[in-house]
This record gives structure tokens, sequence and C-alpha cells, in this order.
């Protein structure tokens, strides 16, 4: 029967994940000669914890007013701007270092503007580099998650609040005080996570003895020293940062004890005055922050794409080609997965959740590192750069995908399991004619995200990378450390054309059949 | 013949029994106190939850392990009855083919139902576009194209006012005199039982009793029916 067999195939799917998980992390075991930590590796760790924080600590910071402002004010474009909030998230890392370089560059427009003023310049490399761009990342993040805990305040509570006349003071210390107190946690915690495992950012802003995370020197351990040995310690150390953070993370769910409203909206209360003013001017400089390295991204990009020389568009081509099929199979094997996870997980079983988000604990270079410890004896790395980086792409974005479709599949076996069973349909009748007309909006959606995040990865393929098989991301990369900006930039705005064309390719498909 | 044998149903601290027969061909108001048991006896006998013990029999088989959608019965449910993405041909096309492949003669006999149900017309629109009285004969007319010997009602006209509802009865009362269908029917209302059901399965106090002349059980209740009915 279709209960038995979807078991089934979510078993052997946990056991694959079981496997490209912990066959790594074994190889990384055997290899490690030493668990002693040079100074130059407890200083990457101490600078990966404190970058990680900082920008958590100031993404949270500066989301809380912008947010605020947002949940309290209604204008022309708002629903536009927030729903941008969630571009940097399918954005490429190194098409937000490059725009963010021209932004705060050293012959960037804020220099220049410092310059005229005569004041000294800002320097983008080293610690202030790497924080300015996680904050860039993930500031908007934070402020959809607080922008959803205001959302989630019944408005009776700031009617409430309105008939016993509170102050601004006493509505925040009463009412949104809490919220905040529910949501910030959370949302510093998943920020300083993502932040753990930084690569792209600080391979490229970063480096050096005083600005290299973990990551960044797994990588330079295997690639440039050839230390097996370092290089497999340093991952290990970084496979312990990752699961301690998600083992917290597992624990802390924030229910929000705010009590059922009836369904008004309305938002809370707006203030006329100075706090109309301000709010204005934080939406204002959170709109400018994402949106002018965006901006500077296309106005380099453009000229160049005309003068290219013609060995360099090839190049570039032929890169984007082999992203674009990493990201398409990637895609296919993380969204089948994920689907056959969330099916077995809708019949109320615990251990398909928990093999589908168990990717969360390990980090590109971390399975990179153990990969390459196990094949490197057998083929030569290069030959296998494709299918390494598309397996491990598929096997990151595995959690992301399952979390977006287990809801949906949730209620569709709550509402219709019962009314197909008794019309017997089973297997593929069932999925063709229920799951996927009634997924398709969810799918469409964790499609999209997963083509563009897998598009514009950067991690893994740079250890695995010859000369003939870089993908987009990593020839931008390349181009930049070779100082072409100008080809890196036209390169850069291909890679992101690509990437936002295919998530709204995929989640288009799914509105687009979910309303036919 | 359905018969239930020895059941014995168990689910948390719950317990209900049954051990009765009904002819081929029987109509059956199920009726008691909310939390009784009258739905699960109905799942049961549906398929949807096995029993602790005993059998469920057709025709003197065995069909207590049978999946749901094998079995000689068709179920309508409370709500959730039609799929919301297909159009009201679709809905109706899975009562023939659960992989609805159709033929041109299964277009035709959709047709029928529909025109049967006073649904004619209806079938390329969606559930939504139909109104609630419209959308519980489009989940009738399914029962009439699966054309099983059992038709299980697990109080489908609820939410339906009781000109509506009356009028519900009165069509199913008709599709199944037609087809000859052995129908139980869960119902909260003595009078929709008075109105449909010659005879009436009292559960209650742990225990689906054998189904008694409705009439007759209505007049002289039993303690706890007498409760119940206030």
């Amino acid at each position: 029967m279709a209960d038995r067999a979807v078991t089934l195939i979510a078993a052997g799917l946990a056991a694959a994940v079981l496997l490209l998980l912990l066959a790594p992390l074994a190889a990384l075991g055997l290899s490690t000669r030493s668990l002693a930590l040079s100074e130059a590796e407890l200083a990457a760790l101490r600078f990966t914890l404190m970058q990680a924080a900082l920008s958590a600590g100031l993404s949270v910071m500066l989301a809380v007013p912008v947010a605020r402002a947002l949940a309290r004010r209604r204008f022309f474009g708002r629903d536009v701007l927030v729903a941008t909030l969630g571009a940097p998230f399918i954005l490429p890392v190194i098409v937000a270092v490059l725009g963010l370089l021209a932004v705060f560059g050293r012959a960037g427009w804020v220099n220049n503007g410092l310059a005229l003023l005569g004041l000294p310049a800002f320097s983008i490399y080293g610690l202030q580099g790497v924080v300015l761009a996680h904050v860039f990342f993930n500031m908007p993040l934070a402020v959809r998650m607080i922008l959803h805990g205001w959302q989630a305040i019944p408005a009776e509570r700031f009617r409430l609040a309105a008939s016993l006349g509170f102050t601004p003071a006493a509505t925040l210390r009463h009412i949104e005080g809490p919220m905040l107190r529910a949501v910030l946690p959370g949302a510093a915690l998943v920020i300083f996570v993502i932040c753990l495992t930084s690569f792209a950012v600080a391979l490229t802003l970063g480096g050096g003895p005083r600005a290299t995370t973990v990551e960044l020197a797994i990588y330079q351990a295997l690639r440039f020293d050839f230390d097996l040995g370092a290089a497999a310690r340093l991952a290990l150390l970084q496979f312990a940062l990752c699961a301690a953070a998600y083992a917290v993370a597992t624990r802390i769910s924030l229910p929000l004890g705010f009590g059922a409203g009836q369904g008004r909206t309305g938002g809370p209360p707006a203030p006329n005055g100075w706090r109309r003013g301000l709010d204005a001017v934080f939406i204002t400089a959170a709109a400018l922050f994402l949106a002018l390295p965006l901006l500077a991204v296309v106005l380099n990009g453009v000229p160049g794409l005309r003068h290219l020389p013609a060995s360099v568009w090839d190049a570039v081509l032929a890169a984007a080609v082999r992203s674009t099929l990493i990201a398409l199979a990637s895609t296919a094997l993380a969204l089948s997965a994920a689907l056959v996870f969330a099916l077995a997980a809708a019949r109320g079983k615990g251990w398909p959740a928990l093999a589908a988000t168990l990717p969360l604990a390990a980090s590109s270079l971390v399975l990179g590192t153990g990969l390459f410890l196990i094949l490197q004896p057998l083929f030569r790395p290069a030959d296998l750069a494709l299918p390494v980086t598309m397996t491990i792409n598929a096997l990151l974005a595995l959690p992301f995908a399952f979390r977006i479709l287990l809801p949906e599949t949730r209620t569709i076996y709550a509402d219709y399991h019962r009314l197909g069973a008794s019309l017997g349909m089973t297997g593929r009748a069932w999925l063709r004619w229920v799951v996927i007309p009634r997924l398709a909006r969810p799918m469409g959606f964790a499609a999209g995200l997963v083509a563009a995040l897998s598009m514009g990865d950067l991690g893994v393929i740079a250890l695995f990378a010859g000369e003939g098989q870089a993908t987009l991301p990593l020839l931008v990369q390349r181009l930049m450390g070779a100082y072409r900006l100008e080809a890196a930039a036209s390169a850069a705005l291909l890679l992101v054309l690509i990437s936002f064309a295919l998530f709204w390719a995929f989640d288009h498909w799914g509105r687009r059949y979910a309303d036919a | 013949m359905l018969t239930l044998e020895n059941l014995t149903i168990t689910q948390g601290g719950f317990r209900l029994t049954a051990d009765w027969q009904a002819k081929a061909g029987a109509r059956i108001a199920v009726i008691g106190p909310s939390g009784a048991g009258k739905s699960t006896l109905l799942s049961v006998i549906g398929g949807f939850f096995a029993p602790q013990s005993g059998r469920v029999l057709w025709q003197g088989a065995d069909i207590t392990g049978l999946e749901p959608g094998a079995r000689p019965i068709t179920t309508v449910f409370q709500d959730q009855n039609l799929f919301p993405h297909l159009t009201i041909a679709q809905n109706l096309g899975l009562g023939i083919s659960p992989n609805l492949r159709l033929t041109a003669n299964d277009h035709a006999r959709i047709e029928t139902a529909l025109d049967r149900t006073g649904l004619a017309g209806f079938g390329p629109r969606k559930p939504a576009q139909l109104s609630g009285g419209q959308q519980s004969r489009a989940a009738l007319a399914r029962a009439l194209l699966r054309d099983k010997p059992v038709l299980v009602l697990d109080e489908p006209f609820a939410a339906l006012g009781p000109a509506l509802k009356a009028e519900m009865l009165g069509l199913v009362a008709e599709l199944s005199h037609d087809s000859g269908a052995t129908v139980l029917m869960v119902t909260h209302d003595p009078k929709d039982a008075l109105a449909f059901a010659p005879l009436t399965c009292l559960v209650a106090g742990g225990a689906a009793h054998a189904p008694q002349p409705t009439a007759d059980l209505l007049a002289n209740p039993p303690p706890e029916l007498a409760a119940y009915l206030g």
C-alpha cells in the first residue's frame, strides 16, 4: 500500500542522508592526527565566533526600528519593500560582495563622499567588512522575523492599550517588549548560525591572520598548504560548532503567548509628530542600504557586457551553463527528497523530520573536505567537482525545502487522506491528482529558493574545481582575485539575472499551477 | 447482509462493542449522545480505523482487513467530501476511476449522475462555486457512480438548514431505493431517523445496540436515549 511504500522510500533516503553526513565525518576523524589547535587555528575560531556574534547582534538591533516602522506605517510601495526583504536570501553572496565593494570599497561611493568632506576613509576589508556584508544579508531576514512578531500581536491588545490611555513607553513595556523578548533571541540565533559557516564573504573581504573564519581556514589548509591533517582537524572543529548551534536551535522554539485574537488586523498604533519622521528615516535608510549595492552591480555590470573579450565571454557562458545545470539537478534532487520526507512526516512519524533537517548541522566545506579525503585516493578531485557540488548543494538545501513543504503536506493528509482512501486512490493517482496540485505553490517556492541558492553557491566547488570546472560564482571570485573588476561585474550581473530568473520561473509555475 | 461480529473498538480509554446483523437494503439511523462513538463505529465499518477484535462481514465475506477503497462501501463524510482543486466532474470521475482514466462512456455516466442529482451543467465548476447543498448533492452523485452496496453517511447534512436537509434525505432515500443499497446514517435529530430510517441503532453506554424499529425505539426510549432526547 502507498503508506508503506512512502515510509520505505523515506527510510532509504534517510539512510542516504546519514551516509552522506557520516562518511565524510568518519574520514575527517581518521585523518586527524592531533586535536591540538595551533595559534592560527585558535585565532580563526575566535574570529568566527566574534564576527558571528557581532553580525547577529547588529542585524537584530538595526532590524527592530525598521520592523516597527514597517509594522505601523502604510505607504506606497510598502508591500513591494516587504517582499524585497526576501531577496538577499537568494542573492548570490559573491554578487552582493561586489555591490558592497562598489558602495563601501576603497574607491566606492561612500569613501568618495567621506573624502569630499575631508574625513578618513572606511576600509571594507577585515572584521568590519565581514560584519557589514553579514548585516546586509541578515538584517532583512531579521526585519521579516520581527515584523511577523509585530503582526502576530492581536489588534485587540493595541485597542485595549489605547482605551487604557497607554503611553508609547507603556505599550512598549507591556505589549511590544514581551513580543521582542520572545522573538529576538531566536532571530539572533538563526543569524549567528548562518554566519558561523561564512565562507564566500570571509574569502573576499576577510583573510589574513586577523580575519579568517574556520570555514575559510579549512579551504586554505586544503587548497594552499595541502595539509590534510590540519584541514580535517579544522573541519571537525567547524562541525562541532555547527552541531552545537543546531542542538541549541532545536531546543529553542518560541511560542508567542499572546492568546487568540478575532483576526482583526491593523497593526500597532501609528503616532504622528517626530516619531513619524524617524520611521521614515529608518525605512529610507534600510531601503537604500539594500538597494544601492544592487544598483551598483547593475551599473558596473552593464557596460562590461559589450566589451568583454571573447575569451572571457566563452568562459563566462560555459560557467553559466555549468552552474545552471548544477542548480537544476540539485533542485530536482532536493525537492524529491523533501517531498518524500514531508509525506512520511505528515503520517505522524518523527524520524523523517530529523533526517531532513540533520544537514543543518553540517557545512559545505566540512562535507567537502570529508568527501575530498574519501575520493582523493581514487579519483582526480577536479573530475568530480560538478557531481560533488550538486550533491552537497542538494543536501544542504534539503532542510529548507522540507520545512517549506511540511505544513501544507500535513494539511493535505489531515483533510483528504480519508477521502482519498475511501475512493481507493493510492500511489500515483494520489500524487498526481491530490498532492502535486495542492502542493504546487509551496513546491514552486521551494524549488525557486533551492535553484537560486545552488546557482549562487560558492563553497565546496572552490575545493574541487580545477581550471575547467568553475561555476559562475567561482569565476566571478577568480576574476575579482585577478583584479579584472569590470569582467567580474558583468559575470556577476549575469549570475544574479539567472538566479532571480530561476527563482521567478519556479515560483511562478507553482502559483500558476495552483490557480489553474 | 452486513455483519458486525463481536466487534470491540478501543481508542485510548474509550471502548465500544457491537454484535449484530443488518439485512441488505436496510436503512438504519445511528443515534446517540455525542462522544458515544457513532462516528468511530462508522470509521471501523468504512475501514479507516481497525477494531481491537471482532470482524466486519459483507454477505458472509470478511472485509475487516481490507483497505477503505477496496470495501463494498462508500463513505460520505461530515465535510471534505470534494477535492477543492478538481472540477465537480473530476471529483465524480474519481468514483469511477481513482486515477481519472475515463472513457467516453464514463463521461456520459458522470453527466447522468449530475442530472439525477439536479446538478446538470455543474460539471466544469469547482466545489467552491457551489452552495453547501449542491456540494452534498455532488458527494451523493459520486456515491451513485461508485455503486457500492453499502452507503455510510457520517452526518453529511449537519451544516444544512432544515428544508435542505429534508430534501437531501429524500434524495438519499430515492437513490438507495433504486440501487437497493444498505444505508447507515449518523444523525442527531430523531425526526430525521423517523422520516428516513425504518431501523435505528442506538450507540450509548459503550455499546452499539442491534437496530430496532425506529418508531418503537423513540416511543419507548431506554434511559440513555431518554436522557439524550430530553
